[in-house]
C-alpha cells in the first residue's frame, strides 16, 4: 500500500469518525465555522473578557476589607425605612442576584425589573437607563429611593456608627460625630426628612454624605467580585476553536448549534449582544411595550442620561476619587436626541434563561416571548424601534432559545 | 457632496433591503480608506487611532490630520464630529469632540467609541473662514 493510499484510508476513517461524532454531537470540526464566525465566537467567549481595571472613582474598590464590609451591608435590612429591605432582598445571590418578578418589591413596588449583578463592574453605565456611572453610585440610588429601601442619610450613618464602626473606620478612617443630628434626615422625597436635612449646616451634611458615599463604595467593592462563571457555551467555543473533541460538558445539540448560527448570523442578535458579556453596554429602543403595571411614563435613557450628568455621586463629583479626565464615558456621553427615548440598556445574556421575566419592567414572561418580540419587531410605544422583523420560522425561534439556554451557569460569588 | 450623496444612497439601499432581513449588508463599493478628500475637495483628512487598533466597545482617541488639497496643514478651524450606522439609523454611542490642536494639522479627537460591529460612518464638519466643509470616513468593524 502506498503512502498516499494509507493517508487516503486514514483520512476516510477520520472523516467517518467526524461524521459519526457530529451526529452524536461529539467532535469539534474546524470546517463548521468560517474565519469570521470563529472570530465572533472567540469575541463572545468569557475568556475574551478583559481583566477588570481598577475603578478610578472608587479607591476602595479592590480593598478586601471594604469588600467584606460591603458584603455584610449588602444583606443588612437595617439599611431601610422599615428594617426589612436589604440589597439582597431583590438581588438574591441564589438567583443570579435578581428576584424573578416583573417589578422589584422594596418598601413599595418599584417601576423596574431587578438587574443581575455579575460582571457589572465592566459596565460604564448602571441601571436600565444608565442613570449611574459606577457600581458605588448605583448602590446609593435604591438606598434613598422611597419605593426601594426608603431610608435616609442620617439613619444610615447611625447604622454604621452603631454596628459597623470598627470595620468602617479601618477602611475609611474616623466616622464624623453624629451628635445632635436628626434621627431621620436626607435629601429624599419625604418633605419632613428633607426639611430636617436642609436645616443641618452644610459642612455636617457633607460629613454625613461622605459616610453615605462610602457605604456605596464598600458595597461596590463586594459587587466587583461577583463574576460570570464559564458556561457550556464557553466550553463549546474553546473546543471548537481548538479543534478538540467535545465532552458532554461542551457539546451542543444540532438545535443549539443552529441557534448559535442564527444568533451570530441572520437573526443579528450579536449586533447588540456582543462581547463576552453579550452586551454592548449601550442603550437601544427595541419597541418593548409599556408595562401595564407601571402608571408613570418611562422614557428610558433620555431621562437617565440627564440624571447621571447631574448626579451627586457621578464620576466627576466631589465624592468620586477620579480625576475628571478619567471620567471619559460621562464627559463624552450623548445627552440628547430622539434615539434616547425609551432606549434601555442591552441586558447581558449570560444566565438569561434562568432570569424570567424579561425587559426593563418584566413585560415579557418567557424567552419564547422575547424571541417572538424580536421576530415581530412591533412599533415602539414612544420613540423609534431599532428592530426590523426577523421572519424566523417556529423551528428557528426554538433553536435560538435552545442556544440561549447554553449561556447558563451560576455566577462566581466571593466568600 | 459626492460622499454625502454616496452615504445617502447607501442608506436608502439598506433601508429597502431591510424589509426582508433585520439589517442589510453594507454597500460593497464603500471606500474604507483612512485618508479621504472633503466633500467640496478643499481639504484632505486622514485619521489614526491613538494607541491600540480600534476595538468594538472600547473608548479611545483619534488623531485627525487635516490639510488643504495642496498639502498645507490646517490648524485653526472648528471641527465637529458626527457619525453613526446608516443601516441601523442610529448615531455614535458617544459624543466625541476635538479636545486639542496638536499642530501641523493634527487634531486630537477624544471620546470615540463603536459599540457594535458593522459599517460605521464618521463625519468631521470643518468650519473655516473659507466656509464649511466635511470629511467622511467609512469604517468596517
Amino acid at each position: 500500500m502506498s503512502t498516499r493510499q494509507r493517508l487516503a484510508i486514514a483520512a476516510g476513517t477520520l472523516g467517518l469518525v467526524a461524521v459519526t461524532a457530529a451526529i452524536a454531537g461529539g467532535a469539534a470540526a474546524r470546517g463548521r465555522w468560517s474565519a469570521a464566525d470563529r472570530a465572533t465566537l472567540a469575541s463572545l467567549s468569557l475568556s475574551s473578557l478583559p481583566r477588570l481595571e481598577p475603578d478610578p472613582s472608587n479607591r476602595y474598590g479592590d480593598d478586601s476589607a471594604a469588600a467584606a464590609l460591603g458584603s455584610t451591608l449588602f444583606s443588612d435590612p437595617r439599611l431601610s425605612a422599615n428594617g426589612k429591605v436589604s440589597c439582597a432582598t431583590c438581588h438574591v445571590a441564589e438567583r443570579e442576584f435578581q428576584d424573578g418578578v416583573p417589578l422589584a418589591e422594596g418598601v413599595r413596588t418599584t417601576s423596574r425589573r431587578t438587574m443581575p449583578v455579575a460582571g457589572t463592574a465592566h459596565s460604564p453605565w448602571l441601571f436600565w437607563d444608565g442613570r449611574a456611572d459606577s457600581q458605588w453610585s448605583q448602590a446609593l440610588g435604591p438606598l434613598e429611593s422611597p419605593v426601594e429601601h426608603g431610608g435616609d442619610r442620617t439613619q444610615y450613618a447611625r447604622v454604621i456608627a452603631a454596628y459597623y464602626r470598627a470595620p468602617y473606620e479601618r477602611v475609611f478612617g474616623p466616622l464624623p460625630t453624629l451628635a445632635g443630628l436628626p434621627q431621620r434626615a436626607g435629601p429624599v422625597a419625604d418633605s419632613v426628612r428633607r426639611t430636617a436635612w436642609e436645616r443641618i449646616p452644610a459642612a455636617r451634611r457633607e460629613d454625613v454624605t461622605r459616610v453615605y458615599a462610602n457605604i456605596g463604595k464598600a458595597i461596590a467593592a463586594f459587587e466587583r467580585r461577583i463574576e460570570h462563571a464559564p458556561t457550556r457555551f464557553d466550553r463549546y467555543v474553546a473546543a471548537e476553536l481548538a479543534g478538540d473533541r467535545h465532552t458532554p460538558w461542551s457539546a451542543f445539540t444540532k438545535d443549539e448549534e443552529a441557534g448559535l448560527r442564527l444568533f451570530i448570523g441572520r437573526a443579528n442578535c450579536v449586533t447588540c449582544h456582543n462581547g463576552p458579556r453579550f452586551t454592548d453596554e449601550h442603550f437601544h429602543n427595541t419597541g418593548v411595550p409599556a408595562s401595564p403595571r407601571v402608571a408613570a411614563v418611562d422614557s428610558g435613557r433620555s431621562v437617565g442620561v440627564r440624571q447621571v450628568v447631574a448626579g451627586e455621586f457621578n464620576c466627576v463629583s466631589r465624592y468620586s476619587d477620579a480625576r475628571p479626565e478619567q471620567c471619559a464615558e460621562l464627559r463624552f456621553a450623548v445627552t440628547s436626541g430622539e434615539e434616547l427615548v425609551r432606549a434601555y440598556k442591552t441586558a447581558s445574556l449570560r444566565g438569561v434563561a434562568d432570569r424570567p421575566p424579561y425587559m426593563h419592567a418584566g413585560q415579557l414572561a418567557s424567552l419564547g416571548e422575547v424571541i417572538a418580540h424580536y421576530n415581530r419587531a412591533p412599533a415602539a410605544p414612544a420613540g423609534h424601534t431599532e428592530l426590523r422583523p426577523l421572519r424566523l420560522s417556529a423551528r428557528e425561534t426554538a433553536q435560538l432559545e435552545a442556544f440561549l439556554r447554553t449561556l447558563s451557569g451560576p455566577p462566581i460569588v466571593p466568600r | 457632496m459626492l460622499t454625502r450623496l454616496g452615504v445617502s444612497i447607501a442608506a436608502a439601499v439598506a433601508l429597502t433591503a431591510s424589509a426582508c432581513t433585520m439589517f442589510a449588508k453594507a454597500p460593497q463599493e464603500l471606500d474604507y480608506s483612512s485618508t479621504r478628500p472633503s466633500a467640496s475637495g478643499k481639504y484632505r483628512g486622514s485619521f489614526q487611532p491613538v494607541g491600540d487598533p480600534i476595538r468594538v466597545g472600547r473608548l479611545h482617541s483619534w488623531r485627525l490630520h487635516l490639510e488643504t488639497a495642496d498639502g498645507t496643514p490646517v490648524d485653526d478651524v472648528a471641527i465637529a464630529v458626527d457619525g453613526g450606522m446608516p443601516q441601523h439609523k442610529h448615531g455614535l454611542p458617544t459624543k466625541p469632540r476635538v479636545t486639542k490642536q496638536l499642530g501641523n494639522g493634527d487634531h486630537l479627537v477624544d471620546g470615540m467609541k463603536f459599540n457594535m460591529g458593522g459599517w460605521w460612518v464618521v463625519k468631521f464638519r470643518v468650519e473655516s473662514p473659507s466656509g464649511p466643509d466635511s470629511v467622511t470616513f467609512n469604517l468596517k468593524l
